[in-house]
């Protein structure tokens, strides 16, 4: 295949990838554009794969063999609320294929029509695709880790934040240090493997320093700045090979997981430097303890069936707690229930509710909600004052009123606000404070009746009454 | 102007424009598919997948053609994944037939 022919192929897959992100605009259009990115796909893949038609095509058939086996067995298994983990994991294999792709370049230039040993230029982008890629992978690894609950066997793994003396000096140096040895290897003559490999291992430390630090509930803001990573990382081996369909998809990427941590950072009113910073709720469950006299109305499941099948609308607010407990289920069953009983039932979802963006739409979604009942935070706000009872299922920052407050930590933060409603039903485990470590005088007004419990239990019993 | 332009800066064209073309498309992406977003994008960055095949083909199999096959196998389970988790995704936000008596 002539060099033309491939790169009008290549363009041809980048319009399919173009159009499979356009059809997430809508529900109705999202599989076809599945469909697109599937074509695209198929199409980069055979494409290449005529190119090396004269070589080792056995053992890349063999190799895409074994990965999509494994990969179509995971994406059967898994189960949604397991939903970051699994994407975490994925983000961690682009960074790790980006990492061997650029290690192979350095071996062996010529195998990529480039010139041996590689140009200046080309090893300047390699060196950007490859640690991008190396602190993508490591990075990935530990929001993996952090997401999958591994905290209580390794501490490097703990969802709270893991902060020490001197880290951001430290990752300061280390970058710095980093950073020279990619000059070292720009500057080399022939292969130069040590400033390389030495460059790469600092990379794979940094991805594990810039982490550990981030605690439980900036989660989506990582993951999504991770997804960022890994379409950069794509883009940077694509500058190095003049491959314009890894460049193109790379930036696709890059950027809708940039959007995504602005998204993200917007909802939490925090700047995108303070969440990577990291450190954020270190003192979580401490301000709890100075809850003093005031006085918190618990009630039973019974209690709060009772109010939830004589109001006339209800709202209910779903977080990570919900996630934690898999309640969905029992949510869309108790939502019929009262559906059928005359009451109008939507859901308010805070876009940073769950650990990655979106998070709560699918659980609702696998529990077949109707999207028509699910609102977004804006959308619902201006009618929560009018609404009977607003249910919160494991939330807890995102419907703190501190966030309306001059002074507090997180005052801007816009929230469900769940505090304009008639009557506030609050499920929790405990008393603890949220991931900001701190007090939500929701859970102390009048109108506010806490139900103590594991969310998918209450949720169960709350319908075993309304029966 | 004479000569031919520099490969790298006809990257530099593409890489522009792309990222503009991404910045577009993503912000019609409706919130509620955010999570189907990821993992898409996630499978559409394992193009990678490319840069692997190329490093593993050459007929003179060598060092650098088994990190290659590596990292096609690496590539090979999120373009599965990816595709066939956001599918899944995808199926269950269909399901449900819009409802018509809304209060």
């Amino acid at each position: 295949m002539s060099a033309n022919l491939v790169a009008l192929w290549y363009l041809a897959a980048s319009v399919c990838f173009i159009l499979a992100l356009k059809g997430l605009s809508s529900p109705g259009s999202a599989r076809r554009g599945n469909a697109f990115g599937v074509a695209g796909m198929v199409i980069a893949v055979v494409t290449t794969a005529a190119v090396v038609a004269k070589g080792h095509i056995d053992l890349i058939l063999a190799a895409m063999a074994i990965g999509g086996t494994i990969g179509a067995i995971v994406s059967r298994r898994v189960q949604m609320t397991q939903m970051p983990e699994l994407v975490a994991a994925m983000h961690s294999l682009v960074g790790m294929a980006a990492v061997l792709i650029a290690v192979a370049v350095v071996n062996n230039p010529g195998a990529f029509g480039e010139h041996d040993p590689l140009p200046r230029g080309n090893r300047l982008e390699l060196f950007i695709g490859s640690f991008v890629g190396a602190v993508t992978f490591s990075g990935s690894v530990i929001a993996f880790g952090k997401l999958a609950g591994l905290g209580k066997k390794f501490r490097l793994f703990s969802s709270a934040p893991v902060t020490f003396r001197g880290q951001h000096p430290l990752n300061l140096v280390l970058a710095l240090v980093m950073v020279g040895f990619g000059l070292a290897f720009f500057l080399a003559e022939g292969r130069a493997w040590m400033p390389f490999l030495v460059m790469l291992a600092i990379a794979f430390s940094l991805g594990v320093l810039i982490i550990i630090p981030i605690g439980g509930a900036d989660m989506p803001v990582v993951i999504s700045m991770l997804n960022s990573y890994s379409g950069w990382a794509a883009a940077g081996i694509g500058f190095s090979l003049n491959n314009s369909m890894l460049i193109i998809a790379g930036s696709l990427v890059g950027s809708s997981g940039a959007i995504l941590s602005y998204i993200m950072c917007k909802a939490m009113n925090r700047s995108f430097i303070s969440v990577i910073m990291g450190g954020f709720g270190a003192a979580e469950g401490a301000a709890a303890a100075g809850t003093g006299d005031k006085t918190v109305r618990s009630g039973s499941a019974e209690d709060a069936s009772f109010l939830l099948a004589n109001a006339e609308s209800v709202v209910i607010v779903p977080g990570y707690g919900l996630a934690v407990a898999r309640a969905q289920h029992a949510v869309k069953e108790m939502a019929q229930k009262l559906i059928a009983r005359g009451v109008n039932v939507r859901y308010a979802i805070h876009p940073v509710a769950g650990r990655m963006p979106g998070h709560m739409n699918v659980l609702l979604a696998e529990a077949e909600v109707p999207y028509d009942q699910v609102f977004e935070m804006e959308d619902i706000n201006g009618e929560l004052g009018t609404t009977d009872v607003v249910l919160v299922l494991g939330a807890n920052d995102v419907v703190n009123p501190l966030a309306h407050e001059k002074g507090s930590p997180i005052y801007g933060m816009p929230i469900v606000e769940a505090h304009k409603a008639r009557t506030v039903l609050v499920n929790k485990r405990s008393m603890a404070a949220g991931y900001a470590g701190l007090d939500n005088p929701l859970f102390y007004m009048d109108k506010t009746m806490m139900v103590f419990g594991d969310a998918k239990k209450v949720v169960e019993d709350i319908v075993k009454a309304l029966e | 102007m004479t000569g031919t332009i520099d490969p790298t800066v006809i990257n530099l064209v593409v890489f522009v424009l792309a990222v503009f073309v991404g910045y577009h498309v993503i912000w019609n992406v409706t919130p509620a598919l955010h999570t189907p977003l990821m993992s898409v994008t996630n499978a559409i960055s394992s193009v990678i997948i490319v840069g692997a095949i190329l490093a593993a083909g050459p007929s003179e199999a060598d060092f650098g053609s088994i990190l290659g096959a590596v990292a096609v196998g690496l590539a090979s389970i999120n373009v599965a994944g990816g595709f066939l988790v956001t599918q899944r995704m995808l199926e269950m936000f269909r399901k449900k037939a819009p409802r018509v008596d809304k209060k």
